[in-house]
């Protein structure tokens, strides 16, 4: 244990109207969940705060609120609650799987969506299912709240888009239709408790056997979880006759930037990412809702 | 100037109140402060699951819960596992299937197979193998490991 634990200063807020002014005044304090990606580099001494906002106790930003157009999860939702809701599992299966793959149980336990937003890895689990299902984040400070698509959240390398004294409240997904295609793959070393190498999600519905919808999302290679902006647009709109799959695979290398980095190399994620595109495609073209 | 925090838990069913660091890790409030040797340290960052107990009775990795989140919590770690001398069917599954070698990895194996079978009493072997992704071993592999945890689903549905 490196960290300067008794210089570290946690305040503990009543509620969620204390916890935003309470940021308000003191942006700088580290809001803090489940702990779950915090105490690592924490424990090791390599993050530099020492004042930390403990969220644990706030009520208003847990529940899960599932209506007949929405899903809606209050940013202390852990994993293992979106693992096992029967009616995420029903409707939103590709949060379930990313729920499924993020570390083991103690982790999916601990372990939050707002967290894992806040954190703002390029190798989390669940953004490439959030991006494919269109998700928004709701932002809120002692100012009032704001709905972001997470597509503009998430800005770069460890950064968001989160203003100073603003926490991350909601998560909110659009109820996709009824018989659309889902996927979601990772790839990593192990099934638990590895970082993924490359991870791929994608939500998609035909129409007569014509892509009418389609997203399709990337984590771990890029520095943000990203799009497949380029490839999906030489997918929309075509038939499994009409698509021209050599334009989609080099449409591909300009949606993705990989890097080598101790996981793996570029020259591997390239082409796992290409492999695993191809494969979903065939599935989606195929698919019979 | 930050200041120790009284931390009042239930621990294995007793009441305890400690003085500790609001950002000490839950295992070293455990170990030392507890006195409570039973719970492992091994990666200390939430990969190996050695450091495993019940926090309000949920599995998590102690060496990831900051002290403070543990305040007024129920708190059960391997101690409390068996009731007295009568051992929980999972240790005695690993005693009798050899479930465990060098010891480390064992308090966090069995509180990972408590936590399994409270909620799936009758699993299949890959049910098994999920309950214990979190935990990892590196004497024995796991094949003994998952038989005591089979082992032991069996004598408690019998």
């Amino acid at each position: 244990m490196k960290g300067d634990v008794p210089a570290c200063a946690v305040h503990t807020p009543a509620n969620l109207e204390e916890a935003l002014a309470f940021l308000a005044a003191h942006p700088d304090w580290r809001p803090l969940a489940g702990g779950t990606d915090l105490m690592v580099p924490f424990a090791a001494g390599r993050l530099p705060d020492f004042n930390f906002l403990n969220l644990d106790p706030l009520d208003e930003l847990r529940g899960i609120e599932l209506t007949d157009t929405h899903l809606t999860l209050g940013a202390l939702t852990t994993y293992s609650e979106i693992r096992w809701h029967e009616g995420i599992r029903a409707a939103f299966p590709n949060l379930v799987q990313s729920a499924w793959v993020t570390g083991a149980r103690a982790i999916q336990n601990r372990g939050t969506i707002g967290g894992n937003l806040a954190n703002a890895s390029p190798a989390a689990d669940t953004p490439p299912s959030l991006l494919a299902y269109g998700a928004e984040v709701e932002l809120r400070s002692a100012r009032g709240a704001r709905w972001v698509p997470y597509e503009a959240f998430h800005l770069g390398y460890k950064r968001t888009a989160l203003a100073p004294g603003e926490l991350i409240a909601r998560v909110r997904v659009a109820r996709p239709a009824p018989g659309a295609f889902h996927f979601y793959r990772k790839v990593g070393t192990r099934k638990a408790q590895a970082i993924a190498k490359v991870c791929l999600a994608a939500y998609g519905r035909l129409e007569g056997g014509r892509v009418a919808e389609f997203r399709a999302a990337f984590g771990a290679v890029a520095p943000v979880p990203a799009r497949a902006l380029a490839a999906e647009a030489l997918v929309v709109s075509h038939t499994s006759a009409d698509l021209d799959l050599d334009a989609v695979r080099a449409a591909l290398a300009h949606d993705i930037a990989p890097i080598d980095d101790i996981r793996s190399s570029a020259r591997y994620r390239r082409f796992v990412a290409e492999r695993l595109f191809t494969a979903m495609l065939q599935d989606f073209l195929a698919h019979v809702g | 100037m930050p200041e120790k925090l009284a931390l009042s838990l239930e621990v294995n069913g007793e009441a305890r109140t400690v003085h500790a660091w609001p950002m000490a890790r839950l295992l070293d409030v455990i170990r030392e402060d507890l006195g409570l040797r039973g719970t492992k340290e091994g990666c200390g960052e939430g990969e190996c699951g050695a450091c495993s107990v019940f926090l309000n009775g949920r599995l998590v990795n102690s060496c990831l819960v900051p002290a403070v989140q543990a305040q007024g919590a129920m708190l059960q770690t391997i101690e409390g596992v068996a009731k007295g001398e009568a051992l929980d069917p999972v240790q005695q599954a690993f005693l009798q299937h050899g479930g465990a070698q060098c010891g480390i990895c064992t308090p966090g194996m069995v509180m990972a197979a408590v936590d399994l079978l409270q909620r799936c009493p009758e699993p299949s072997e890959a049910d098994v193998r999920d309950g214990l992704a979190g935990n990892l071993c590196r004497c024995t592999g796991y094949v003994k490991i998952v038989d005591s945890v089979m082992a032991a689903a069996q004598s408690v549905s019998r």
